[in-house]
């Protein structure tokens, strides 16, 4: 395979095949091809819209909570001893995550598409808990699969949901987690296709969902520029997030692609060890094609896909978005991996020093800062993405740390 | 270049009836009583055989096929192992068009390229890859289309007669119908609609139609027959493989006669239609 050529821009892409160079694409089933091109159009014409993009502003400033606080985390930065850490506090937003960002701009175009049925496929919980609170919001159905062994992991989200008028339904097949929820979910659209707006919680599945998604995100990275530059008067040195299906990662990346100066850090989820069970798509898989686009994934010799391990049930995903594929690719953006018990230190470290009790899923980038921040100069800017909370695992840290509750 | 798809529906339109298409997974339960399947189906009454690779996930099938899909997997069927009980099956069949069908992923992992030889050498005619629209067909398609393989396609009622032309582009061999917006082995639809569909193809194509999903038994097939080249029955063969199982999920002495006898059984429903309509 030739290397891949270096653009003059990264963040032109897709390409108008949904192409980030040989990653994404369209591989889907003939019934959702019509769904899927009219998909592409709506949010075409949705996205040069101003009444569209006036109702998305409105409803993050006042549904939302944006823009989300960029926090100078001292205590933390002291402890390590080495580079500022800013932390993004993505957390604090209306239903505790990032994920409610890319929901909005979803709804709102379901609605414009008027689509009254909203099905949507979630790991952890918090994607299924953004989708059923925008849906109780604009009075939408709302059916949510999540498989069953995260249904029993991460009951508390699960009573939202339901709270929040939504019908969760648990997932039987397979292994019962979220790679297994989201066949579940495509399954459900191939079959009521007319009438059914799929929300897809992460960067990946067919175009034009990755660069849609991550449109819906890019918030993040750009509310961060403007608030340094505010508060620090420059750009960041470096950037940090963890990364499942990569929406939060590449939310607070992608408007800094182009500036040379920022590195990127992606952080994976190591489960019990890259050589054992863990859901590191690019640091243990290779390239391959699954839930509408190609990407990199953990499969067997033969093509067969794995189950992704990890302690965080939003992480533990076989694959990551195309995008992130092509960026590890041409070199723009570096992925790490972090240990479960490395991300359970990270969970009580920004616990006990800055306040701040973390989703699982972003302990996974506080362990790496842990590692990275002390060799770096006291001028080096980084940030982090602090994408959720960690209420949601509370009960679960306890269990392993062997708390009864 | 003619195909032993071709000539095998270039006969069926010669006897004036239509054609039947049984699917079965390979490799399930375990790879031989699957051989056993295959090497039984034209007997029965087949008159081209899908043959299913194996997937952990299948987005576009029911519980039946994932299940069986899982089976085969957990005996340890793969790919390479498929495309040799294929060419087993040849040694004895020259004629029996066999189609591959199944997702991308297996495929691209092997190699299209490596694929191709192997899959021509085997005697495969024709490859089914439901996660393979025309969008993408620089991937596998177009290659297979080169290497004398015929590329079947899944038209369905969301594919208007603004996008046929682009779905029946590059397809050939026949035009799979897939009768309901759906899974496989989901919801039996109104037979009476597929004919209308199949002649709103056949306005924009020469190729055979063959109608699937929701066939479940000779009564059924009987129906679609009166207005298809041909039939395809899958999920109902699945199932009655899977009701022949032992509690362990192993195969039993019933397991090969209960999917051929349920072939013979529709075989007969497919070949009296035409019959019944005059």
């Amino acid at each position: 395979m030739n290397a891949p050529v270096k653009p003059n821009s990264f963040r032109s892409g897709p390409d108008e095949n949904g192409r980030f160079g040989i990653y994404g694409g369209r591989f889907v089933a003939e019934t959702l091809m019509p769904n899927i091109l009219e998909l592409e159009k709506a949010y075409n014409e949705a996205r040069n819209d101003p009444a569209y993009l006036a109702d998305m502003a409105n409803h993050q400033t006042h549904f939302i909570g944006r823009p989300s606080p960029l926090y100078f985390a001292e205590r933390l930065t002291e402890h390590l001893g080495g580079a500022k850490i800013y932390l993004k506090r993505e957390e604090l937003n209306h239903t505790g995550s990032h994920k409610v960002n890319n929901v909005l701009g979803q709804i709102l175009l379901a609605r414009r598409m008027g689509k009254k049925r909203i099905i949507a496929e979630t790991g952890a919980g918090q994607h299924g808990v953004a989708t059923a609170t925008l849906c109780a919001r604009f009075g939408l159905e709302c059916i949510v699969y999540m498989g069953a062994v995260d249904v029993a992991r991460q009951a508390p989200n699960v009573f939202r949901m339901k709270m929040l008028g939504a019908t969760v339904v648990p997932v039987q097949s397979g292994a019962k987690t979220l790679k297994d929820a989201m066949n579940e979910a495509l399954r459900d659209w191939v079959t009521n296709v007319e009438t059914t707006f799929y929300c897809i919680g992460t960067v990946a599945g067919p175009h034009p969902y990755p660069s849609m998604v991550r449109d819906f995100q890019s918030i993040i990275g750009n509310e961060t520029r403007e608030q340094l530059q505010a508060q620090e008067g420059r750009l960041p040195d470096s950037l940090i997030a963890c990364v499942g299906g990569g929406s939060n990662a590449i939310g607070l990346f992608h408007p800094f692609l182009d500036d040379p100066s920022v590195a990127m850090y992606g952080v994976e989820a190591a489960g019990h060890g890259l050589d054992k069970l863990h859901a590191a798509s690019i640091s243990g898989g290779r390239p391959g094609v699954l839930h509408g686009n190609r990407t990199y994934l953990l499969m067997d010799a033969d093509g067969q896909i794995q189950e992704g391990h990890s302690i965080s049930a939003g992480l533990d995903y076989p694959g990551i978005g195309p995008e992130h594929a092509w960026l590890n690719d041409i070199g723009r953006v570096t992925y790490l991996s972090a240990t479960d018990d490395e991300a359970l230190e990270g969970f009580q470290l920004l616990s006990k020093v800055e306040g701040i009790i973390p989703a699982l899923e972003c302990a996974h980038a506080i362990a790496k800062i842990a590692e990275l921040a002390p060799k770096l100069p006291k001028d080096h800017l980084m940030v982090m993405n602090l994408s959720g909370r960690g209420d949601k695992d509370v009960p679960q840290v306890a269990e392993i740390l062997g708390t009864k509750l | 270049m003619t195909t032993r798809l071709d000539t095998r529906f270039a006969a069926l339109a010669q006897e004036g009836r239509a054609g039947l298409v049984t699917y079965v997974m390979a490799g399930d339960p375990d790879r031989e009583t699957a051989r056993a399947i295959l090497k039984g189906l034209p007997a029965a009454g087949a008159d081209v055989i899908e043959f299913g690779m194996p997937f952990t996930d299948p987005m576009a099938d029911g519980p039946s096929i994932q299940a069986a899909g899982l089976r085969a997997l957990g005996g340890g069927q793969t790919l390479a192992k498929t495309l040799e009980d294929i060419a087993w099956f040849r040694k004895d069949d020259p004629a029996t068009p066999i189609v591959l069908m199944g997702y991308y992923n297996p495929i691209y992992i092997y190699g299209v390229d490596r694929f191709l030889i192997d899959a021509k050498a085997a005697g495969i005619d024709g490859l089914i890859v439901v996660d393979l629209p025309p969008e993408e067909d620089a991937e596998l398609c177009i290659p297979a289309l080169k290497a004398g393989l015929n590329f079947i396609r899944l038209a369905t009622p969301t594919t208007d007669d603004k996008r046929l032309p682009t779905v029946l582009g590059n397809t050939s061999g026949f035009v799979y119908y897939v009768s309901i917006t759906g899974i496989t082995g989901a919801a039996t639809p109104d037979f009476g609609k597929t004919a209308e569909a199949v002649a709103r193809i056949k306005r924009h194509t020469a190729l055979p139609v063959a109608v699937g999903f929701g066939v479940k038994n000779a009564e059924h097939a009987s129906a679609v027959a009166r207005g298809a080249d041909a039939v395809v029955v899958g999920s109902a063969l699945v199932e009655a493989l899977k009701g022949s199982l032992d509690g362990e999920g192993k195969a039993t002495a019933r397991s090969v006669s209960a999917v051929t006898d349920l072939v013979a059984s529709i075989a007969a429903g497919v070949r009296h239609a035409r019959k019944a309509a005059e």
